[in-house]
């Protein structure tokens, strides 16, 4: 946020041509069996950028997030249309492997769900399925791990111990630490805050600002703080549609849609 | 409450006054509050009563055999000859018939169990599932007499086919339908311990590239391990307890012998035979019904011990 604010708006254009794209989404329409969720969307994700989605209840924004690792598809009868690239490769395509999609693009959930095992197994179980079996290396990426989600300095005297010893913002930051391990390029994270206090939420955004340093950033909030505070860009969806989309700066000062102010205002009904 | 009355004009009660009306009625019924769980209580004292006097019984008859039978000769006899001139009374055929029936009814079953029970719980769609399980529970159904008539005439028959050697009375057989018997308990306990791992697990694996058989074997299966081996135990202590598809099948040779073609008699089928037949009551062959009786319960009871300690020891927390 610190780099956009204080810049023009040409000067922020300008930005947005060079920056990188890795997700560029066509045309993308989603049916839960008979329910229209995503309503021809169109919206580009920027590389080493925290892009937020807000939006009232039942918009569709989880939906679209768990479309860009295709985890949508555990949902029996969802079908899609439209095109979804990933650094120019359509992940839409039958024939693109979930596997190599997921490894690249993380995803960190609403509710913290560690596995059932100890805080080093839970980070080491990523690597381990990907082949890596040297206990030194693993060993090396647990700590690099933990320090990258700043939850090095609480656990390093517990790694043995079972991960739900941990309280909820530890674990939030323990399943964002699983997620590093695999040094992914993209992490999408549902409402990553919502079920912490205050403080772990300022732990998790301060983390979010050093992540985007290397990883891009997608994540969905229903705190409109939040987005303004972390995020660079901004995506406004309602009913299945994506309204506006802009740097955060713009859309929260001077949004171009009706409906889009009326929603950060709180006026929405 | 007047609000309410006036909004509905035609309403003539108000729940507070029926509700004190009721107290009153209420009373009455103060007794039952009082009497029932005591009553209740009894009832649970006579079982656990009953099972003690069982114990008890077991118990004593088996001292009274022992004073006959020196506990070391029995326990390490390997010659079993009760109706001989010179009985010998050694426990070890019976013990031996009994690990290995059960140990074949396992190695059915596990695997076999286990395997269904991750096609049930991880790739069955729900339609599919729907319909299995009550099929697997129609087996689970079945009487065990039918089991033991299934191996005697049916599968002795077909391993006889394959396996040139084999008695027309063997453990083979028993062992395998005992196994078959026991696939629905194990699947669905297993399946039951493997869908109650929450569905944030699988997604927080499949998030991280993992394929669906990698999520079943490095978390499903560790998260509901605990499950799966009391399963496992519960299946054991079954194969151990069973009664009828053995004395059908297996015959009656009292052998000491690893040899899986060739007949052999488990502790219940011994059980069986000696109390079928017209042994008097206070003689040596008698008694020794009891003392194995007892051997029999011990062997349960450590089975019950550790399925408990497993599935404590094993509990994931999530
Ligand atoms: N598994 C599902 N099966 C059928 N319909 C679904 C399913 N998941 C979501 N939907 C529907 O799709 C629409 C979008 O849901 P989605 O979960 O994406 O909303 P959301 O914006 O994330 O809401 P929230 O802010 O409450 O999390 C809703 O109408 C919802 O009812
Ligand atoms: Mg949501």
């Amino acid at each position: 946020m610190n780099m956009i604010v204080g810049k023009s708006k040409q000067e922020d254009q300008q930005m947005k041509n060079n920056a990188e794209i890795v997700f560029e989404t066509k045309d993308l329409n989603l049916w839960y069996g008979n329910t229209h969720a995503l309503k021809n969307i169109n919206l580009p994700i920027y590389e080493k950028k925290v892009t937020a989605i807000i939006g009232p209840s039942g918009c569709g924004k989880s939906t679209y997030l768990k479309t860009l690792n295709r985890m949508v598809e555990l949902v029996q009868g969802v079908k899609t249309s439209g095109e979804i690239t990933y650094r120019n490769e359509n992940i839409l395509n039958r024939s693109f492997k979930v596997e190599e999609l997921r490894t690249n693009v993380g995803m960190v959930f609403q509710k913290p769900n560690p596995f059932p095992k100890s805080i080093y197994e839970n980070i080491a179980y990523g690597p381990k399925i990907h082949g890596i079996k040297n206990k030194k290396i693993l060993d090396q990426i647990v700590e690099k791990s933990l320090r990258g989600a700043y939850i090095w300095d609480e656990v390093k005297d517990r790694l043995k111990e079972n991960a739900y010893g941990l309280s909820g913002g530890q674990q939030q930051r323990l399943c964002i630490a699983r997620c590093l391990a695999i040094e992914p390029d993209v992490i999408l994270m549902d409402e990553p805050t919502s079920a912490l206090d205050p403080k772990s939420t300022l732990k998790v955004e301060e983390l979010i600002q050093e992540l985007k340093k290397d990883y891009s950033i997608v994540i969905v909030t229903h705190n409109m703080q939040q987005a303004a505070r972390i995020s660079d860009h901004t995506a406004f969806m309602l009913n299945g549609e994506l309204v506006e989309f802009s740097d955060t700066d713009t859309l929260f000062s001077t949004p171009m849609d009706r409906r889009t102010e009326d929603y950060i205002t709180g006026r929405f009904s | 409450m007047r609000r309410n009355s006036q909004m509905n004009e035609e309403e003539t009660w108000h729940v507070r006054d029926l509700l004190t009306e009721n107290k009153s009625a209420k009373n009455r019924s103060e007794l039952g509050e009082k009497f029932i769980p005591k009553l209740l209580l009894f009832i649970a004292l006579l079982s656990i009563l009953t099972t003690i006097l069982i114990v008890i019984t077991l118990v004593t008859e088996t001292i009274g055999f022992f004073s006959e039978v020196p506990l070391l000769e029995f326990f390490t006899g390997t010659v079993l000859k009760p109706l001989s001139q010179n009985p010998e009374f050694g426990i070890l055929p019976l013990i031996n018939g009994t690990i290995i029936s059960s140990a074949i009814a396992m190695l059915v079953a596990g695997p076999i169990g286990i395997m269904t029970a991750i096609y049930l719980s991880e790739y069955a769609t729900d339609r599919a599932r729907r319909v299995l399980k009550p099929m697997l529970e129609l087996l689970a159904g079945i009487p065990t007499i039918v089991y033991g008539f299934f191996a005697f005439t049916f599968v002795t028959p077909l391993l006889r086919e394959f396996i040139p050697g084999l008695e027309a009375t063997n453990i083979l057989s028993p062992g395998i339908v005992m196994g078959i018997m026991i696939i629905p308990m194990i699947a669905s306990l297993s399946e039951d311990a493997m869908s109650s791992v929450p569905n944030a697990m699988r997604e927080g694996a499949l998030a991280l590239g993992a394929t669906k058989l990698e999520v079943t074997f490095r978390v499903i299966i560790p998260a509901a391990l605990s499950g799966i081996i009391s399963s496992f135990v519960l299946g054991i202590s079954r194969a151990i307890g069973e009664t009828m598809i053995v004395t059908i099948a297996s015959g009656s040779s009292k052998n000491f012998t690893f040899d899986i073609t060739q007949s052999m008699q488990t502790m219940t089928a011994y059980i069986v035979e000696v109390s079928g037949g017209d042994a008097p009551a206070g003689s040596t062959i008698y008694y020794s019904l009891y003392a194995v009786a007892m051997t029999l319960f011990v062997f349960t009871l450590i089975m019950n011990i550790i399925a408990r300690y497993i599935s404590k020891r094993f509990k994931e927390e999530y």
